[in-house]
């Protein structure tokens, strides 16, 4: 038994678990019921199915050059993955696409609603203070006409 | 190796008819992105396959471009869909929806009152031009002539 036919077989497994990967995130894509379920189906295949598929694709080929490239593509995939994830997620929370009674814990709506509590707070003492400002002027300009 | 690749074609197959069906579904601009992020990830898996069916190495420079490209279009997609206006960030309730459509025609009407009443539409003349429709623009015209004859 050579290590060569050791490296296929593996390389044959590791194909068919990427593969899997790939059909269960297109099945939950369809299934799953809202934004961020479909995202959660959806990494799946991108981040541990290709890691999966490309060892699989090192492991046939076996030479340097391609690994270097492989080892490109994933690190491609990983910085690249969760910034799209990220936005894709804040634009949909943002746009109202987040089934809330879906959630078991939403943080970000309670911290949402202060930070405005926060922000018209903060509006409404800036008002006070331009409107005692301008009182003040005012009686300032007054003081000498009347004297 | 070839029952292995066949079984795989298949499930990746599958996975992209599924991400497809997805983007055409899909209720929102966001589904359709993550749909077509599952099917570009399916493309890399199907051209890794195949290069490691036929042990060739020149397709895997495009494993690279898909992967950027996809990353790509998804987040211009993103702030593309979340650069809209303050009330369009919620999806509104059929009523409320309503109760603007009945505040818009009410506001056509109004515009359309005020444009066929030759003496406020001539006082609104410069601004009003590209509101108005096309039959009200003569009537607007000619409620300018005398203006300009007494001026």
């Amino acid at each position: 038994m050579s290590w060569t036919l050791v490296a296929d077989v593996v390389a044959a497994v590791f194909l068919l678990c990427g593969a899997f990967l790939a059909f269960a995130a297109g099945v939950g894509v369809v299934r799953f019921p809202d934004l961020l379920a479909r995202m959660h189906a959806a990494t799946k295949p991108q981040v541990l199915g290709l890691i999966l598929v490309l060892i699989a694709l090192a492991l046939r080929l076996r030479s340097w050059s391609a690994v270097g490239m492989l080892v490109l593509v994933v690190v491609f995939q990983l910085m690249t993955s969760p910034v799209a994830a990220h936005m894709v997620g804040r634009a949909g929370y943002r746009t109202g696409k987040v089934r809330s009674d879906l959630l078991v814990l939403d943080d970000l709506t309670a911290d949402q609603e202060a930070a405005d509590r926060e922000k018209v707070e903060a509006d409404r003492e800036s008002a006070d203070r331009e409107a005692t400002q301008r009182a003040s002027d005012a009686g300032r300009e007054d003081g000498p006409a009347r004297g | 190796m070839i029952v292995v690749v066949l079984i795989c074609a298949v499930l990746l197959a599958s996975a992209a008819t599924l991400a497809v069906v997805r983007a055409e579904k899909g209720p929102s601009m966001l589904d359709r992105t993550i749909a077509l992020d599952v099917f570009t990830t399916t493309l890399v898996g199907t051209i890794a396959l195949e290069a490691a069916w036929s042990r060739r190495t020149e397709t895997i420079p495009l494993l690279v471009v898909l992967s950027l490209v996809g990353f790509v279009g998804s987040v211009t997609i993103a702030r593309f869909a979340s650069v809209e206006p303050e009330s369009e960030r919620r999806i509104r309730t059929r009523e409320e929806i309503a109760a603007e459509e009945a505040e818009r025609l009410a506001a056509e009407e109004d515009e359309r009152g005020m444009a066929a009443d030759p003496e406020h539409g001539a006082e609104h003349e410069p601004e009003k031009l590209h509101e108005v429709e096309d039959a009200a623009a003569p009537e607007v015209k000619g409620s300018t002539g005398p203006e300009e004859a007494r001026s």
